[in-house]
């Protein structure tokens, strides 16, 4: 009785065993099922989600422009002060006073990609890039300007 | 302290001074994560199980008070950051509870599929390292190549995979990608065909069935005394499915059956696991086709003051029930918040179901408790 409950385990256990290898042998002899990204090889066809939260950048037209007011509605909505907007007030040819950024400060090192600034922003000046490739050398190189030196406001937007 | 022939006398006469005291962890990494447990043994037998938490405390309940209800939401993605979506949806619904906030019907369609995906992609991650604790390294890459689809879903979504803060107060944050249900149709299609595999080469494996069978067995009654919650529960025979119990969104609109097991051990909390997907897909299964058009958020006001009181809500996340108490004086902030979270009380039940055990079977209660050490800390 004994010898035979041993044999029948035996029996059960490499065939487990052996129902386990053969799925792994089958993904050994079918190399096209699987699966694995070659990431820093692969860089050149590397796709993205285009909603992807890697950065948070202000979009530039050809013009130079961006919709950027400097209402400080992201600045408020951020939850662990990344962002500082700087303003300025600019002077109209006909002699009238208007507030504009002078710097939309961005500190990468302290944003957790929540979203939340862009969801407040009125005009829709910021969004959020899928570049995920942020290391570098050096840390202050991670605290950002997001507009681009001599941009200006688009008209129109107020 | 001890030297080799004192370590391999037989100590059980020796009493408290024969006892062998190892830490295991905060860098262990079988623990996953900064858990230090303080193992006393005598001999290879655990005689008691002290764990020593505060490696990864953020202070985060505190962190909350200084948030307001907008922006404490996505806090919460990095306690329990397996289920960060079903974290939020805890907090959002605490949101809407206390101002009486109208969901669209299609928020709390998605809210639902995004909160079963996040769960299947949770056990697919434990069942992965749970095997590899055991000594099974395949299973891992096996698992993972299912998850990295519903993560790609919640990337093309969310925008994110892992934290991914797309529930905001009142509905979503965005829109549903257009292929989002192609995507999720397709995912349900390749985990069917696939769970078969995880059968052949985990459940079905004679090594794996006698390391867990019957180890750390943790009784219906120890269940409900120590708190545990989830899947652990569930494996005991304890009835605790927050989304049965107190439906919250649409769970009382599908059909699923709640996952129960009897024996209690580690095998039996693994079958609830696999279990448990089964039957999230059928729920996906039963919304997909049938999201609603319509608005994706409803109507807020700008600045979220909670009225003057206190509030509980809870959800099922796919380690128990997560539970979110706020006091509120009334202001834009809230006064104290405290979250309930299902890791601490389920890591409570360790010394209990481990103590008497060989330290090698210490791994298989461990791992199927499904801890996350940061949802245990906060």
């Amino acid at each position: 009785m004994f010898l035979k409950e041993y044999i029948a385990d035996v029996v059960n256990g490499v065939s487990s065993l052996l129902k386990g290898m053969r799925k792994t042998g089958y993904y050994f002899v079918h190399p096209k099922e699987i699966i694995t990204e070659q990431y820093p090889d692969n860089r050149a066809t590397l796709l993205m989600s285009e909603r992807f939260k890697g950065e948070v950048v202000m979009p530039h037209d050809a013009q130079n422009e961006h919709a950027c007011t400097g209402c400080t509605a992201c600045e408020l909505a951020c939850p662990n002060g990344t962002i500082k907007v700087v303003t300025k007030f600019e002077v109209s040819p006909e002699g009238k006073k208007k507030k504009a950024i002078d710097a939309l400060v961005y500190r990468l090192e302290l944003c957790t990609m929540c979203n939340l600034c862009v969801v407040a922003c009125p005009s829709d000046a910021i969004k959020m890039a899928p570049n995920f490739e942020h290391s570098v050398f050096d840390r202050t190189k991670l605290t950002k300007v997001l507009n681009q030196p001599g941009s200006k406001i688009r008209e129109g937007i107020e | 302290m001890y030297n080799q022939t004192e370590i391999l006398k037989d100590t059980s006469e020796l009493g408290a001074d024969g006892e062998l005291v190892i830490n295991m962890g905060p860098q262990h990494p079988a623990t996953h994560g900064v858990l230090h447990l303080v193992v006393t043994l005598n001999g290879e037998t655990i005689k008691k199980i002290e764990p020593h938490l505060g490696y990864i405390h953020r202070s985060i309940e505190k962190m909350c008070e200084s948030l307001t209800y907008r922006q404490f939401i996505y806090v919460t993605s990095r306690m329990d950051y397996l289920s960060s979506h079903i974290n939020n949806l805890g907090c959002a619904l605490l949101v809407e509870k206390g101002m009486a906030i109208e969901v669209p019907d299609r928020a709390k369609y998605v809210r639902v599929i995004l909160s079963e995906l996040t769960r299947i992609a949770s056990h697919e991650l434990w069942l992965g390292a749970m095997a590899m604790d055991l000594g099974a390294f395949t299973p891992f890459f096996y698992a993972f190549r299912e998850r990295e689809m519903i993560t790609d879903i919640m990337e093309d979504t969310c925008g994110a995979r892992l934290t991914m803060n797309y529930i905001v107060p009142g509905g979503l944050m965005y829109d549903i990608h257009p292929d989002f249900q192609k995507k999720v149709k397709a995912f349900i299609t390749q985990f069917k065909s696939k769970v078969t595999e995880y059968e052949d080469l985990v459940t079905n494996n004679v090594i794996f069935q006698s390391r867990t069978k019957g180890v750390g067995i943790l009784t219906a009654e120890d269940a409900i005394s120590y708190g545990c919650t989830g899947p652990v529960a569930r494996a005991s025979g304890v009835s605790c499915d927050i989304r049965k119990l107190y439906p919250y969104e649409v769970y009382d609109k599908v059909e699923f059956d709640e996952v129960l097991e009897t024996a209690g051990d580690s095998f039996a909390r693994y079958i609830v696991r696999v279990k448990e997907m089964n039957q999230s897909i059928r729920i996906i299964e039963q919304l997909i086709d049938n999201i609603p058009e319509g608005d994706f958020v409803g109507k807020t006001k700008n600045v979220l003051k909670l009225p003057k009181g206190e509030f509980y809500t809870r959800v099922e996340t796919a380690r128990g029930e997560f539970g979110v108490f706020v006091v509120s004086e009334g202001g834009t902030t809230p006064h104290r918040i405290k979250f309930r979270s299902p890791g601490f009380s389920n890591l409570s039940a360790l010394n209990h179901i481990a103590a008497g055990s060989k330290i090698g079977d210490l791994m298989a209660s461990m791992g199927t408790l499904d801890l996350v050490i940061p949802d245990i800390d906060r």
